[in-house]
């Protein structure tokens, strides 16, 4: 086919026109893309980076280690040990079965263990450890360890849990930590990312509760780096956490140690306090319980008979129990008047054996009556027609008050969980809290710490540490935060007339040390350490005529939880009083008997700092007490056990 | 003119051709496939295994083939586009009957020592086939009405057979590039007017047909416009390939984050790294600059094609120049498009630069035509 040369160039020229549009508009459309990659690449390029950086980089948590608790002598508390689990990673291990058979060979595992483990490793990513056992001994990671050729993909780790080395003692002081639950999460406003952790242990009572933003410390950071399905590439910045403070407490432990011992099985509760600074050295409450079956989550077994015991291993007695304070608020019923001034210490008052106030008969603890007491007789013999009259005579208000100022009806703040307050009643509280007018027979209940009068042990100390001291001594719990000492609780004096104070400081003493006194049998006749209290026995209920006709006439005949609860308020020594402590026995009938004798002995133990000379006890007493620290010896040593090698401090 | 009635003897013969070849074509097509072997090395974490290793072979393969294809004279492919074009549709109707399933469309053959992808072929035996169409067609019928449906035919029933793989990318790529060489032939503007008409109807009906039992695309389809369309709606599944890509292509800047340093693709942030999606690598790793001077290499490509195209006085040789040039442009502006957000992800890879051995073997025998073309062009 020939064509001509003109009809050639023609459409030669057309292509090129063509061309050239078509060129055109290509090089149009790559203008666009370039433009779109400013748009994307430059303009929008911060966005970006953020958006491939939240791509990348996965923030992870070290958990910090949490702070160690000791004693004021450096013993230790609580404490952080290793903690061993076994884990699998489903891609390491090939054929998972398989390896977990020859796992079951080498270690022991349940079936429904096993069965959880497959489960959660066919859902999780092949790359994540999942774990088959937790809390296991050393023996069982050495045993994992050495057949590790035949366990692909089985590795042992570590990780910290606490341990109460102290177990039961420290029950209800140190409390215990658990496994973070929902309703932990639920009960903080802005919960810390660090409570997310799997196996976080959070404080759960007590200090650990109570201190928790103090010992768990703040968590690290770790930068990985991770791939689309979240694999870890690698490492890119790691900022260590902030290991949490260490506590040191004001509690002696081997104090403590004893005084848990001496109460043994016994439903009670002693408070220790020091005079000079509001120091507790020791809170005991028994029976107790060991914290540390609760950390990895305590069996139904272990918890149900804590849970339903009659003597309420679970509940803190010391701070938590309220308990009518009986005769150990006569104290406060004594100062209240003479303090107002309406009668003196020299005022006697005439105990027939029993008061009539407002058409009501209002008897004492003895029928037979005391005849005439001062202030003196009436504290020694626990007169209670004397406390009657005064009560009568000062009225509720200045009673209230002056117990207010001792402390009762007052909440003490202490690193502990459920401090109660307690109750010291005025008469508007029972208009508002009953709907009825104040009597004078409240009055009258009142004077002898009856009625609605509610104070805790913990309480009941810190008043007699106030009457020893004239000071209003504060209970203190923390010594040191991370080695700074907290401020002490020494006080400011409280105003009270010296003389007075002295008076009633007497008076306390004759209870003790006076031939005739209600707590004369538990005197200590070493003169640098004569102790002076008051005891207490406050009704749970009156013996009823019924009963009465029955032939019930002591608390020994009553079933146990309906005796009287049993008290005795000290300190010690008389002149210069170092301790006051309180000794309560739930249900141990009367305060001299079941009461001071315990007060007795875990006061020697305070002042002599370790087991006291048996001759600061009556020689009547030295054979019985001889035996009973034999005792206590062999029994001590099981806790002392667990705690080896802590004791050098 | 015609190289038949030419002077055969101005036209360089036996090796002296290569001093004629465009070089600069040549070497503008190296860069780019080099540009190919870094970031396929790259995006592997710095190993020449398994991509850019096996990528340099084929490209050696390739080049080879591209000189073999420059010293035969073009009137010889010219006369042979017939049969080619005619073989092409024979093994993608062997693929619909015979093809392997991978990723749920049937798209190659296996023959041996490597997987075929008719498509591909077609991409470019069409465009020498309609070449010599109008070469042979005198100008005068070029837009009459039987003249125009015949070429028609030549594009729809290769891009049908594409179509029912289903491979909507490759489709759109036969048809944008056999329309484009009609309208380089010289085809009246009225047809086009009317075609694209026609598409907008199309499209409509393809949207109006949804979840309707004559529904014209697969449902995978749909969706994929959806995510286009708007990406945030499924950033985990439909849109994750869009939203990852733009990420990376974002995050890399102004000047990017340095070679073997960016880490959306490294760390599988991003889908299909190594074949359709390496664009958003190099992006990322050598930034806006980077990306443009990418941009910039085809645009070179380009125009060296239309330069040539615009000097050869030989029908034939304009036409197919200008068409491949126009495929590849295609290849590049919706692989682009698709990675930067502007087009669905419709699964084209970047010419030279993407990982895959068919594409750039046919890339490379098509500029094998261009060089003979210009080898043989009339002097």
């Amino acid at each position: 086919m020939r064509r001509n040369r003109a009809d050639n160039d023609a459409n030669h020229t057309r292509l090129t026109r063509r061309a050239a549009l078509l060129g055109g508009a290509q090089l149009l459309f790559m203008g666009g893309l370039a433009a779109r990659m400013r748009y994307l690449q430059v303009d929008q390029a911060d966005q970006f980076r953020l958006l491939a950086e939240e791509n990348r980089i996965n923030i992870r948590l070290i958990p910090p280690s949490r702070g160690e608790i000791f004693d004021r002598n450096g013993v230790q508390l609580a404490d952080n040990v290793p903690s061993y689990r076994i884990v699998m990673v489903r891609e390491d291990a090939g054929d998972v079965a398989a390896v977990m058979e020859r796992l079951a060979q080498v270690i022991e595992i349940d079936n429904e263990t096993r069965e959880r483990a497959m489960a959660e490793m066919a859902r999780s990513a092949p790359f994540l450890p999942v774990t088959i056992v937790d809390d296991v001994s050393w023996e069982v990671v050495s045993k994992v360890s050495v057949n590790a050729p035949a366990l692909p993909g089985v590795t042992p780790e570590v990780g910290l849990t606490r341990v109460y080395p102290r177990g039961a003692d420290f029950a209800h002081v140190v409390g215990r930590v658990g496994r973070v639950s929902q309703a932990d999460l639920d009960a903080l406003e802005d919960p810390d990312q660090v409570l997310r952790i799997p196996r976080f242990q959070i404080g759960k009572i007590n200090v650990e509760a109570r201190a928790e933003s103090l010992l768990r410390g703040s968590a690290g950071t770790k930068h990985v780096e991770v791939n689309a399905t979240g694999r870890v590439m690698r490492e890119l910045e790691r900022r260590e956490g902030q290991a949490g403070a260490d506590l040191q407490l004001t509690v002696d432990a081997n104090l403590q140690r004893y005084v848990q011992a001496r109460l043994g099985d016994e439903s009670a509760a002693v408070v220790i306090i020091d005079c000079e600074n509001g120091d507790l050295a020791a809170l005991a409450s028994a029976p107790s319980y060991d914290p540390n079956l609760f950390i990895g989550g305590i069996s139904s077994a272990d918890y149900n008979p804590l849970l339903n015991s009659k003597y309420r291993p679970l509940v803190n007695k010391p701070v938590q129990g309220t308990y009518p304070p009986g005769s150990t608020f006569k104290m406060i019923v004594a100062l209240a008047a003479i303090e107002d001034g309406i009668v003196t210490p020299e005022d006697t008052a005439y105990c027939p054996g029993h008061l009539e106030v407002a058409g009501r008969r209002f008897h004492c603890w003895k029928r037979a009556g005391h005849g005439w007491v001062d202030l003196q007789d009436s504290l020694k013999h626990s007169c209670d027609v004397y406390y009657y009259d005064l009560a009568v005579k000062v009225g509720i208000e200045k009673i209230t008050a002056m117990a207010n100022r001792f402390g009762l009806g007052i909440k003490h703040d202490l690193a502990l969980s459920s401090v109660a307050g307690g109750l010291a009643p005025t008469k508007q509280w029972k208009r508002s809290a009953r709907g009825e007018d104040w009597v004078v027979g409240d009055t009258v209940n009142a004077s002898i710490g009856q009625g609605f009068t509610l104070s805790s042990p913990l309480q009941l100390a810190v008043m007699s540490a106030r009457i020893a001291t004239g000071r209003a001594v504060t209970p203190r719990l923390i010594k040191s935060i991370d080695g700074v000492e907290q401020p002490s609780g020494a006080g400011e004096p409280m105003g009270l007339n010296e003389n007075n104070l002295r008076q009633l400081r007497k008076a306390m003493y004759d209870v003790v040390n006076d031939r005739r006194g209600t707590g004369y049998r538990s005197r200590i006749i070493d003169d640098t350490m004569r102790m002076a209290g008051k005891t207490g026995t406050s009704q749970v209920r009156n013996i009823t005529a019924a009963e009465r006709a029955r032939g019930v006439t002591s608390n020994a005949d009553l079933p146990w939880e309906r005796r009287d609860h049993a008290l005795f308020v000290c300190f010690a020594p008389y002149d210069k009083p170092k301790y006051a402590a309180c000794v309560l026995v739930e249900h141990g009938g009367g305060g001299s008997t079941a009461a001071a004798p315990i007060a007795r002995d875990v006061m020697l133990q305070a002042m002599a700092g370790g087991e006291p000379p048996l001759e600061a006890y009556p020689k009547s007493d030295r054979g019985r007490i001889a035996t009973q620290q034999e005792e206590l010896r062999n029994t001590a040593p099981e806790t002392a056990a667990s705690a080896e090698g802590d004791d050098q401090a | 003119m015609s190289y038949l009635e030419h002077t055969v003897k101005s036209v360089p013969t036996g090796l002296r051709k290569i001093l004629f070849m465009n070089w600069p074509l040549a070497i503008l097509l190296a860069s780019v496939a080099g540009v190919g072997f870094l970031m396929l090395y790259s995006v592997a974490g710095g190993s020449f295994n398994p991509w850019a290793e096996p990528q340099m072979k084929r490209f050696g393969i390739g080049m080879a083939i591209m000189f073999t294809v420059a010293m035969v004279p073009i009137w010889l492919w010219r006369n042979l586009s017939g049969v080619a074009y005619g073989a092409t549709l024979v093994l993608l109707v062997a693929v619909e009957l015979f093809g392997s399933v991978g990723m749920g469309a049937q798209r190659w053959i296996d023959i041996g020592f490597m997987r075929l992808q008719p498509s591909e072929l077609m991409k470019i035996t069409l465009v020498v086939f309609l070449a010599a169409y109008y070469d042979w067609l005198p100008v005068k019928k070029v837009s009459r009405p039987f003249w125009v449906l015949l070429p028609i035919l030549i594009i729809v029933v290769p891009t049908a057979l594409v179509l029912k793989q289903p491979d909507l990318g490759t489709s759109i790529l036969l048809l944008t590039a056999g329309g484009g060489l009609m309208f380089l032939a010289g085809v009246h503007w009225a047809y086009f007017a009317a075609v694209i008409t026609a598409a907008i109807g199309l499209v409509t009906a393809v949207f109006q047909s949804r979840g309707t039992p004559w529904q014209l695309l697969k449902d995978y389809q749909y969706r994929r416009i959806d995510t286009f369309l708007d990406p945030s709606q499924d950033p985990l599944g439909a849109g994750y390939h869009i939203t990852q890509s733009k990420i990376a292509l974002g995050s890399g800047g102004w000047s990017g984050r340095g070679y073997m340093q960016g880490t959306q693709s490294r760390l599988n942030f991003l889908p299909e790294k190594h074949t359709d999606f390496i664009f958003t690598t190099l992006a990322e790793e050598f930034g806006f600059v980077g990306g443009v001077s990418l941009l910039c290499l085809y645009a070179l490509i380009i125009l060296f094609c239309v330069v040539s195209a615009v000097k050869n006085k030989d029908r034939f040789a304009s036409l197919l120049t200008l068409g491949i040039a126009l495929n590849f442009f295609l290849f590049f502006a919706v692989n682009m498009s698709m990675v930067m957000g502007l087009a669905p992800v419709v699964g084209v890879p970047l010419p030279m630069v993407s990982y895959g051995g068919s594409a750039m073997l046919v890339l490379l025998l098509a500029f094998g035509f261009v060089q003979s073309a210009h080898v043989h062009r009339p002097r």
